[in-house]
């Protein structure tokens, strides 16, 4: 490696070569490779990072863009972990990447973060956020947490040096609905950026132990305003005490057992069939699949006897998730009902069909 | 007292801080604790009593509902939030 190339670090009072070489030494894994692991991603590979670890298991959809940086709009369709790691490896040849194409569940999660001295929270989901911090809470390491709402954002350093975790500042789940999950509320494209390079400082803070890293601190940081604010509060013994991860967590990205057919496989069909967009009235006012009822998944609850017991339903969002939330909901109500997710959704119908 | 709120509380409001009295007309104190507090805002807000999972902090430090409240202390509501 040339010497040089980290120059301006080494070089920097208070940081130096010591702790460039601690970077050297590191293992971080960055779990999501969206709006916030972009930044991170890239700027903990710039930096030095000897080992990034990065799951993910979703495609590039056009709607990513506006705040996903690392992607080209060729590249709409492809997945995220192989263009990401791609581009990553040509901008540091030196770092290893260990590259985990899959979401990160109960089944995997331990023998995954095991690997690694720090966790990075790039997820857009309560699911995954709660089994990272029960994971790293059993197997003690740090994890750095950065979310999104709106204009605003929060950061803070979970578990580090016996420091409090997400469940002592939020115990248990939202119930379902009752918080946008899953990026169904819209982002500001430069706001991931921000919040996922504070991550990114936190991280290196936390690997070189220099500064305060933010532990015991929630920063909320209101974009709008440009105010930040920091919360402090404490480990909580009745939240920290977890010795083995939950059976299942409400991830939406990480449901199997349900009936998905592809986009393709839907179009082929040949038998009658109602089909339901649990979209937002203005997305599918922007554009819907032919004969498609508009359901969003707010009503879902309300319009369950609207289902039909002759015909298979199939449920279409933008990109599958929705939908297959909605499937979840349905069969929690009504465990017969003959309903299908089609999976990809409409990301995947514009990228292979196009808008005609 | 004035309420900073954050998150889907900002939204579900309508306004980034909002100020109520803590003593009714009579002087009398009427949110003596956080968990007050809380019962006050999801009487006149219905929509936040659905947030099953609201942090309340006083004074920039995390809150229990047990906590006493005084009409100078900073109140934020801070929900968890998701996207990424």
């Amino acid at each position: 490696m040339n010497p040089s190339r980290y120059l301006r670090q080494t070089s920097l009072i208070g940081f130096g070569a010591i702790n460039q070489n601690k970077l050297l030494q590191a293992k971080v894994l960055v779990v999501g490779l969206g709006g916030l692991g972009v930044p991170i991603a890239q700027y903990l590979n710039a930096m030095g990072v000897g080992t990034i670890g990065i799951v993910e298991n979703d495609v590039i959809a056009l709607h990513n863009l506006q705040r996903q940086v690392l992607y080209a709009e060729n590249e709409v369709g492809a997945p995220k972990l192989a263009v990401g790691l791609k581009k990553l490896q040509g901008q540091n040849t030196n770092t290893k990447f260990i590259p985990f194409n899959t979401y990160l569940n109960a089944t995997n999660a331990l023998e995954i973060i095991a690997q690694f001295d720090v966790v990075v929270d790039a997820t857009d989901n309560f699911g995954t956020r709660y089994l990272i911090n029960d994971a790293c809470v059993i197997l003690n390491k740090p994890f750095v947490y950065g979310a999104l709402h709106g204009f605003e954002g929060q950061i803070s350093v979970f578990n580090f040096k016996n420091g409090p975790t997400y469940r002592c500042l939020f115990p248990h789940p939202p119930k379902q609905d009752s918080i946008p999950d899953c990026n169904v509320n819209g982002i500001l494209g430069v706001l991931p950026g921000i919040i996922g390079t504070l991550q990114a400082l936190e991280v290196i803070k936390v690997i070189t132990d220099i500064g305060e890293p933010l532990t015991g601190k929630l920063l909320l940081y209101d974009g709008l305003t440009q105010q930040t604010r920091s919360i402090q509060f404490k480990r909580q013994a009745s939240s920290t005490k977890i010795s083995q991860l939950k059976a299942a967590y409400e991830t939406p990205d990480c449901v199997n057992d349900l009936d998905t057919i592809t986009i393709e496989e839907f179009l082929r069909l040949k038998t009658p069939f109602d089909l339901w967009d649990v979209r937002e009235p203005s997305e599918f006012k922007d554009f819907h699949l032919p004969n498609a009822i508009n359901v969003p998944l707010g009503q879902l609850q309300n319009r369950l006897n609207e289902l039909s017991t002759i015909n298979y339903t199939y449920l279409v969002c933008q990109s599958g998730k929705r939908s297959a939330t909605a499937y979840q909901k349905i069969k929690a109500h009504k465990p017969n009902a003959k309903v299908i997710n089609v999976s990809g959704g409409i990301n995947h119908y514009l990228h292979h069909y196009g808008n005609s | 007292m004035t309420i900073l709120l954050f998150g889907v509380t900002k939204d579900i409001i309508g306004t980034p801080t909002l100020s109520i009295p803590t003593a009714n007309f009579t002087g009398n104190k009427t949110l003596k604790t956080v968990g007050d507090l809380r019962r006050f805002l999801t009487n006149g807000y219905p929509e936040l009593a659905k947030l099953t999972s609201l942090a309340i902090a006083v004074n920039n430090n995390y809150a229990k509902d047990t906590e006493p409240i005084n009409s100078y202390d900073e109140i934020a509501l801070i929900p968890p939030v998701s996207g990424g």
